[in-house]
């Protein structure tokens, strides 16, 4: 079913109509309540008179995730504080996270695009889902949540981790719809088969995926393995969260909801759109928040984007999977990872030299791990182990503390991880996306 | 008498270790005693050598790390016993030991074991006054 026919089966022609509306509202509320867009707009020289409809929306500067970061905790905020009902905040590099606020507006604009997204996937009222994303100040788990619950389906908020009690409960409880990052939904097929548990025979007939890249080959083999439909979910926390796209049964790309997110394709070199079906940089506008709106925001995921009609009968643009990213943030079990985060931590451990280089690769059941080679420095070489592997130990502790994900730490020789002019490379990203 | 034996930090990557040796047998440097301590990715191979000076300056031009380590070489007899007679001594006298290893001369009938001592200095004392045989640096030479 769609849950809101209305809006996302709109013809092209009212849709841009409803755009423009929304847009022009939104500069003007930007430029009256946002101190951070009013100087933006000054320093660019935009006179908001100018911006009628959505097409003027190229005018405008960007906004970069630098900017927030700058403006943490609440520089970005567009209303009093008092107004802001609740806040995530993203896994932040060494300097600031990110911090965002919601509104009841905002979080009611959340719930309907989370419920737009599980019907998106199959979901129909009555269904139970078992949410296997985390909660917390990572969205995953709450936006999840806060969709579910608009549409009317029974929660098992399990949130993450604990695999045999997510299995006991699938058993019990038999939820038709599992929403977890998929190298989770790989992972539990061991605990399954340990459980004796025939996978196959699982009550989860939908899957809603989402947090971290994943390929074609990961959606057959968990279709496969668990006999589910996978579908993708996409989103951020800088946007809304989980819900601003997502997959349908035709599994030909996400369904953007953009009458309420406005989505840009654009070259990340000349910052010039690009044609339909070119990838590019996906640039997004919230049309329609007030605790925290952004315009022009630059997700850094690489996608392509087409404007051709689904079969499904939804109207609106899709993205496709994410193919990339302009920066060297990698995605790893679901938690963003900055090299400039490793490098931070080695630069406080005198033993070792900031040449580094991580790997990052998939088991064979499904989980990413996360390697670090490190150099060592000569003077702090000891011919007693011990000593050695006290340093890789205190190296893998910071990082899981700092970054909240478990590393392996290699010590590697002085002069043996590649300089490169320029830009070193300090990923290598083995998995199969 | 103190030895110096050579520790370099070794990857766990294929030929490796043939290259160290390869090195060290291209410039003419004999190795006497040998062990590799290793942890789940790396390693430590620690020789003692004929011209432990030499060694290490041709490690180091050739990008390796290695450190330099004074450690106690001595006799004990290659018998049932023999280790355990040393090893009793130490205990006895609270001597730490943070590793050791072993080789057998070959043209005697005496085991030789490598020690590496906190206090290398007092266990020597320790084993000479219990006629113990501390090998010499020239013995190394000529072993």
């Amino acid at each position: 079913m769609i849950w809101n026919e209305k809006v996302e089966c709109m013809n092209l022609e009212d849709l841009k109509n409803l755009q423009s509306e929304r847009f022009q509202k939104l500069v003007n509320y930007a430029n009256e309540h946002s101190q951070f867009y009013r100087s933006k707009f000054l320093n660019a020289g935009i006179h908001i008179k100018d911006i009628r409809t959505i097409s003027d929306i190229q005018k405008l500067p960007l906004t970069t995730k630098d900017e927030l970061r700058e403006q943490y905790p609440f520089g970005l905020k567009a209303t009093s504080l008092d107004r802001i009902l609740e806040t995530h905040v993203t896994s932040g590099t060494t300097g600031n996270p990110v911090a965002m606020g919601y509104t009841k507006a905002d979080l009611d604009l959340w719930a309907e695009v989370v419920a737009r997204a599980l019907c998106c996937a199959g979901a129909i009222p009555g269904n139970m889902i078992q949410i296997a994303y985390g909660y917390g100040l990572f969205t995953g788990g709450l936006g999840l949540h806060y969709g579910a619950l608009k549409m009317g389906l029974t929660i098992i908020p399990c949130s993450s981790g604990q695999t045999k009690r997510q299995l006991k409960l699938m058993r019990d409880f038999k939820p038709q719809i599992l929403a977890c990052t998929p190298s989770y939904a790989l992972y539990m097929v061991e605990g399954a088969l340990e459980e004796k548990i025939d996978p196959a025979q699982s009550s989860w007939k939908i899957g809603i995926f989402g947090a971290e890249p994943w390929s074609e080959a990961m959606r057959t083999q968990i279709e496969k393995i668990w006999a589910m439909e996978a579908t993708d979910i996409y989103g951020l926390c800088e946007i809304i969260g989980p819900g601003v796209a997502q997959e349908c049964h035709h599994k030909k790309g996400l369904h953007l909801f953009s009458d309420v997110f406005y989505p840009e394709v654009l070259n990340p070199e000349t910052n010039k759109p690009v044609g339909d079906g070119e990838s590019g940089v996906l640039v997004l506008t919230t049309l329609t928040k007030e605790g925290m709106p952004l315009i022009r925001y630059v997700t850094r995921d690489i996608v392509t984007m087409t404007n051709q009609r689904c079969p499904c009968g939804r109207t609106s643009p899709r993205i496709s999977k994410i193919k990339g990213r302009t920066d060297d943030m990698i995605i790893v079990r679901g938690i963003n990872v900055f090299p400039s985060q490793i490098e931070h931590i080695l630069l406080n451990i005198e033993e070792t030299h900031p040449h580094y280089q991580i790997i990052v690769d998939r088991e064979a059941r499904g989980l990413d791990k996360l390697e670090v080679m490190v150099e060592i420095k000569e003077e702090f070489f000891s011919d007693e182990i011990k000593k050695l592997s006290s340093i890789q130990e205190r190296i893998e502790k910071r990082i899981e503390s700092n970054l909240g994900i478990s590393a392996k730490v290699r010590l590697v020789e002085p002069q043996t991880i590649a300089r490169s002019e320029g830009k070193a490379k300090r990923v290598i990203d083995k998995r199969q996306l | 008498m103190k030895i110096t034996q050579i520790s370099i930090f070794l990857e766990n990557k294929s030929g490796r270790l043939c290259e160290v040796a390869e090195l060290l047998g291209k410039n003419n440097i004999n190795i006497r005693a040998l062990t590799i301590a290793d942890a789940k990715d790396f390693g430590v191979l620690r020789i003692v050598v004929d011209k432990p000076k030499e060694a290490v300056d041709i490690l180091k031009k050739n990008k390796m790390v290695a450190t330099l380590t004074d450690i106690v070489v001595t006799e004990v007899g290659d018998q049932p016993g023999g280790l355990a007679s040393v090893l009793r001594l130490l205990e006895d006298n609270k001597v730490n030991v943070e590793y050791m290893y072993g080789f057998v001369e070959k043209f005697s009938d005496k085991a030789l074991m490598v020690f590496r001592f906190d206090n290398p200095d007092e266990a020597i004392k320790l084993l000479q006054k219990n006629k113990f045989k501390v090998i010499k640096k020239e013995e190394i030479k000529s072993l």
